[in-house]
């Protein structure tokens, strides 16, 4: 059944004028205050992306996950993207599978400040595709009533930065969340996926590297979802999109050019809810999402160079709600675990898992739970790197964790 | 010293221009909200005979636009109608009231009585394909739309039988293409819009009636709303339900422009009285076929007066007079409005009236004992954590207060 065509949204697309202070082009030029560590650091080098064993190089790795459905990983057809392609990719892929959803949100027609949606709008037309004004109240309560009028209905909302979402947040909280809960389960906005990049590029400061996550993380009724690279942003983000619960959909920035991978061409989906365990250890588990996997990554690999730690490594992935059974099992076994994340400590996702991971795993602990995190500062633009977790911080509290 | 004067005479001033005496309170609507002035006409004898009646002059105000007729046409039977749907919601509204102050319902319960013309009209003018989202003052509206007494009355009593399990109460009913009853104040606005991007987007021939207050008027959102509706040309009526008072705030107070119809700016408005049903009617199956014939959104404003207080705990009376509200009662109520030219207009005789109310009051009064009637739920986890994701795809557990009050949706 095709729809009928509706003309709408006749304005011509226009490039636009700049209305924000966006930020500067992710891969920047070196500046001290953006560049890991001062040159004589052991610890906080420069994160080597390109041979993190996190990230798949090769189409052989990629098809070897067996998240992946089988008639993916017998294809075997994949291509090289970065994160923001694979974004694209599946986005592209939601639109063309669902011809009930629509992308909006500020700039998106135009490709997004991150390009995420390039070429979108030339595919699907700008009934399909369409920019914003600035109003992300506006946006996300316009997003609940396209998914609210029936429950096909999929909206994919884009707020232009992580940033941005606090005039939304009585949308997301109050209707997005609790519209089916009030509807009795007959009414709800399940349809309405909210993209948003966030976490620290360096340089973004106050009001562009901030990780608003764990404000969402108290509202039952939402998922909150964080992919660490191109594999996963593509596989959870059509997941994401076709989850028929509305989901907060966070992409780190400075992964959308910094991590490559062979990245499955086809339409597929990797499962919400769901930690998945990088390195299997013995002695420590280390939990963390996003950007800093690869600082952990890092860490653990100098932890085990230097004090011989053999430490277990979990992408939480989701992060609300979030998988309890492997983070338990996993400090069950190890008994000492790190909660690693760039947003502010003070009322973070990592006292939550720390919280949960002591009613559940008391006697088994052999070290209190440490957390790696922002500290309660805002991101000033001098210090951002100096405020986000490094390998050093990871690294000293895998130490004290095992010396303790 | 100087300062403090100044700021005392500052305040003075403010004080004298924001207290203005009740007849220059009510002259400074442009329009009449009278109900009861009607104007010669004989209904024919066959019930379903479409008749012409004209509308009080003073029904309309537009901005930007052509207003709609004042010849109104309709027949005995829908008269009728109106005049039994208006009574419904009022007396459902005094039993919620009265079971309010036996202290069964608790919590917030916010009643329509005296504004039921809007509900009425509105849903008169409109098809159940239509969509309608509005305010926490919804139980009207709920009822309009197709919800039981028994439901809307259950679900203030946090009965399972309610239309939101009793999860909710007074602010969140919902019903075929109703969207509830919202609480926060103006949020329905943005979404109302979304909806209505849904229906061209699908293609649908159908309006969305986003209702909010004179209170509401002054949130940002609605702003944005209106601002993405006229750009996207969205079939979306944006309906301010003006009852003069924004909780305890007269609108004067709270607005530099009090003209509500006109604060679209760039979309087209209308200033409807909101306590003639019949001007409602007329003025929302105009604004149906203006915004469904793509020529995008507009603004209605709908002069209404409640005469109970905000909610339940507030009498009413702190911010207006008791004359007032009297006054609006014994001169301008929607429903003894009706029920004067139905008698004038040869629709009904005094002895038709009394059947209608009789029969209103034999369909209400059963079901509000239903709801009153119905168990209290029992206290059980499974109801408490239903619902909060689409069934089947719950996590596996949610916690309770303690580890043991854990839930498992998954056994």
């Amino acid at each position: 059944m095709r729809r009928k065509a509706v003309s709408l949204l006749c304005r011509v697309p226009r490039p636009s004028t700049i209305q924000r202070p966006l930020v500067a082009p992710i891969v920047s030029l070196p500046r001290y205050y953006s560049s890991h560590g001062p040159p004589n650091a052991k610890l906080n080098l420069p994160i080597q992306y390109n041979t993190s064993t996190y990230l798949s190089h090769t189409a052989a790795a990629t098809l070897a996950n067996p998240e992946l459905p089988s008639s993916i990983r017998t294809s075997g057809n994949t291509a090289r993207q970065n994160l923001y392609q694979s974004i694209n990719s599946a986005l592209s892929t939601a639109l063309s599978t669902d011809e009930r959803a629509i992308l909006f949100g500020e700039d998106v027609a135009f490709g997004g400040v991150f390009r995420c949606s390039t070429n979108l709008l030339d595919k699907f037309g700008p009934d399909r595709v369409f920019n914003t004004p600035l109003n992300e109240l506006g946006i996300i309560g316009f997003g609940i009533g396209y998914a609210a009028h029936h429950e096909a209905n999929t909206a994919i909302a884009e707020i232009q930065f992580g940033d941005y979402v606090f005039p939304a947040f009585d949308q997301i909280v109050n209707e997005a969340a609790k519209y089916r809960y009030r509807g009795a389960g007959d009414f709800n906005c399940g349809g309405l996926t909210i993209r948003m990049p966030v976490m620290g590029v360096g340089h973004g400061a106050l009001y562009h590297s901030q990780s608003p996550e764990a404000f969402f993380c108290h509202v039952p009724g939402l998922k909150v979802v964080v992919p660490r690279g191109p594999v996963q942003a593509k596989g959870l983000l059509l997941a994401s999109i076709r989850e028929r619960n509305p989901v907060i959909f966070m992409e780190p920035k400075i992964l959308y050019r910094a991590t490559v991978e062979e990245v499955p061409v086809d339409d597929y989906e990797l499962p919400l809810e769901k930690a998945e365990v990088l390195a299997k250890g013995s002695d420590v588990t280390i939990i963390s999402y996003g950007t800093t996997m690869y600082t952990v990554e890092m860490a653990a690999k100098a932890a085990k160079e230097m004090l011989g730690a053999s430490v277990e490594v979990i992408d939480l992935r989701t992060i609300y709600p979030w998988d309890k059974v492997t983070i338990f099992e996993s400090v069950k076994k190890t008994g000492r675990c790190v909660i690693v994340h760039e947003a502010t400590k003070s009322g973070g996702v990592g006292g939550e898992i720390a919280a949960c991971v002591q009613e559940e795993c008391f006697l088994r602990l052999e070290a209190p739970v440490s957390r790696v995190a922002g500290f309660d500062a805002p991101m000033g633009l001098i210090f951002e790197q100096f405020n986000l977790p490094d390998v050093a911080r990871i690294f000293d509290a895998i130490k004290k964790t095992l010396e303790y | 010293m100087l300062a403090s004067q100044s700021r005392k005479a500052a305040l003075n001033a403010f004080r004298s221009s924001s207290r203005k005496p009740l007849a220059a309170a009510l002259s400074v609507r442009s329009i009449s909200v009278d109900a009861t002035a009607s104007q010669d006409a004989q209904a024919p004898e066959d019930p379903d005979k479409p008749f012409t009646v004209k509308l009080l002059s003073q029904s309309f105000d537009a901005f930007n636009i052509e207003p709609p007729s004042l010849d109104f046409v309709t027949t005995k039977n829908e008269l009728i109608d109106m005049y039994k749907n208006m009574a419904a919601v009022r007396r459902m509204e005094f039993a919620a009231d009265r079971l309010y102050k036996e202290r069964k319902i608790r919590g917030f319960c916010h009643l329509s009585v005296g504004q039921e013309a809007v509900a009425v009209g509105m849903e008169k003018a409109i098809t159940p394909d239509d969509q309608v989202i509005t305010s926490y003052r919804c139980h009207g509206f709920a009822y309009m739309r197709g919800a039981s007494v028994k439901s809307i009355i259950a679900e203030l009593l946090g009965r399972r039988e309610g239309i939101a399990y009793g999860k909710g109460g007074s602010m969140h009913m919902f019903a075929k293409s109703f969207y509830g009853g919202n609480g926060i104040v103006g949020a329905q606005v943005p979404v109302g819009a979304g909806i209505g991007f849904a229906m061209k987007y699908l293609g649908r021939p159908n309006v969305t009636f986003a209702l909010y207050g004179d209170g509401a008027a002054n949130q940002g959102q609605v702003f944005e709303a209106f601002n993405m509706a006229k750009l996207w040309d969205i079939p979306v009526v944006f309906g301010c339900e003006n009852n003069k008072y924004g909780m305890g705030t007269s609108a004067a107070r709270s607005s530099a422009l009090t003209e509500y119809h006109q604060r679209g700016q760039y979309i087209p408005g209308l200033k409807v009285n909101g306590m003639d049903v019949l001007a409602v009617k007329q003025a929302c199956a105009w604004a149906k076929e203006y915004t469904t014939s793509g020529k995008g959104p507009l603004v209605m404003e709908f002069l209404t007066y409640r005469y109970g207080g905000h909610s339940m705990s507030d009498p009413g009376t702190s911010y207006r007079t008791r004359e007032e509200v009297s006054w609006m009662r014994t001169n301008q109520d929607a429903i003894a409005g009706l029920r004067t030219r139905l008698l004038d207009w040869g629709v009904v005789t005094e002895d038709g009236l009394k059947e209608l109310d009789k029969g209103v009051k034999d369909v209400v009064d059963p079901e509000v004992a239903a709801a009153e009637a119905a168990e209290v739920p029992e206290n059980s986890r499974k109801v408490l954590f239903e619902d909060i994701y689409t069934r089947g795809s719950e996590p596996d557990w949610l916690r309770g207060r303690t580890a043991e009050e854990t839930y498992y949706y998954k056994e």
